[in-house]
């Protein structure tokens, strides 16, 4: 299936959660959902007959640097041999999105970075703690407004 | 020991001074705390393997602090691992040697400026005997370390105090 007949299939779907979808100019064909359908979204990705996306290859959290966080799923499907991209965008003052770890449960640690390093709060996530950083570590490193802290634990942190 | 064994085939004396006896023999059996952290940690397991042979020299790879004479730190020292290595260092019997291997662990390598994570040098928790600058240090460098490091021994003493 084409990102185009994706994209349509979609949209009469589900209307009007389908925000924005972009085909041409891009490497990664990619929709962009409201984050309140989302899981139903990707439920209807990975079971529709016709779309079987069926492995979730990358799951990346983003700060665009303009008050809005983005989560962006890179999605395949084994049996089709197609692709699609499936991006988010939250305010940075409420970033919450549904967890999507009932749908592929790869999601799991995906989301548990993201959260660790964009801090963007997957709702419904079974364990969402810290995975890299430690867990007394203040703030959310890859965010842009995010400042290394003098002091870890008593020890120097910058050079 | 064949060689010796023909020169003293009855039971002889040897003359030595105690220091230098103990520094002969704390220095030929530096036995290694493996702290591979990152990939630092493979050229010192490369210099453990056949080819370069650590074994030469005494140094035995050991899995805890408890019987290890010299940790060599290999690798990027995160916050988070930092607070493990001060306390693996506090569970070694003294006396007790650091080697820090690599540029991460010597000053923070190429985490230096935008590393949140990363400890900017081992040194800022433990204190380190010899540093071997690489990123990562050929197997030569660390065996040169290693030789810096039996220097240092062998010039101690167990009588004086040392500076």
């Amino acid at each position: 299936m084409t990102p185009q007949e994706l994209s349509e299939k979609l949209k009469t779907k589900f209307g009007k959660a389908v925000i924005e979808v972009k085909i041409n100019g891009v490497l990664n064909p990619y929709v962009k959902v409201f984050p309140a359908k989302l899981k139903d979204v990707a439920f209807f990705l990975r079971d529709d007959a016709d779309l079987q996306f069926d492995y979730l290859m990358c799951l990346s959290g983003i700060d665009y640097g303009k008050g809005t966080l983005g989560v962006v799923y890179h999605l395949f499907s084994m049996s089709k041999r197609h692709k699609i991209t499936v991006k988010v965008e939250v305010p940075v003052d409420k970033p919450e999105v549904p967890s999507v770890t009932e749908v592929w449960h790869s999601a799991n640690w995906h989301e548990r970075e993201a959260y660790d390093l964009v801090g963007i709060v997957f709702t419904g996530h079974p364990d969402l703690r810290r995975i890299l950083c430690p867990d007394d570590y203040p703030g959310h490193p890859l965010r842009k407004d995010f400042k290394v802290p003098e002091f870890y634990q008593g020890m120097k942190v910058p050079y | 020991m064949g060689l010796l064994d023909k020169q003293f085939n009855n039971s002889n004396v040897i003359i030595t001074s105690l220091d230098n006896l103990l520094n002969w023999a704390r220095l030929s059996s530096l036995w290694q705390m493996q702290f591979g952290l990152a990939c630092c940690a493979i050229e010192m397991m490369a210099t453990a393997a056949s080819h370069y042979d650590f074994d030469r020299f005494g140094v035995i790879p050991r899995a805890t602090p408890r019987q290890s004479d010299v940790m060599i730190v290999a690798g990027t020292v995160t916050l988070k691992m930092a607070s493990r290595i001060k306390r693996l260092y506090d569970q070694m019997s003294e006396p007790r040697y650091v080697i820090s291997m690599g540029s991460c662990s010597n000053c923070g390598g190429p985490y230096w400026e935008h590393g949140y994570h990363v400890l900017k040098g081992v040194d800022r928790v433990i204190p380190v005997d010899v540093y071997v600058p690489g990123c990562p240090p050929r197997p030569e460098a660390l065996m040169e370390g290693l030789i810096k490091l039996q220097e240092k021994i062998r010039n101690e003493s167990r009588v004086k105090k040392t500076a």
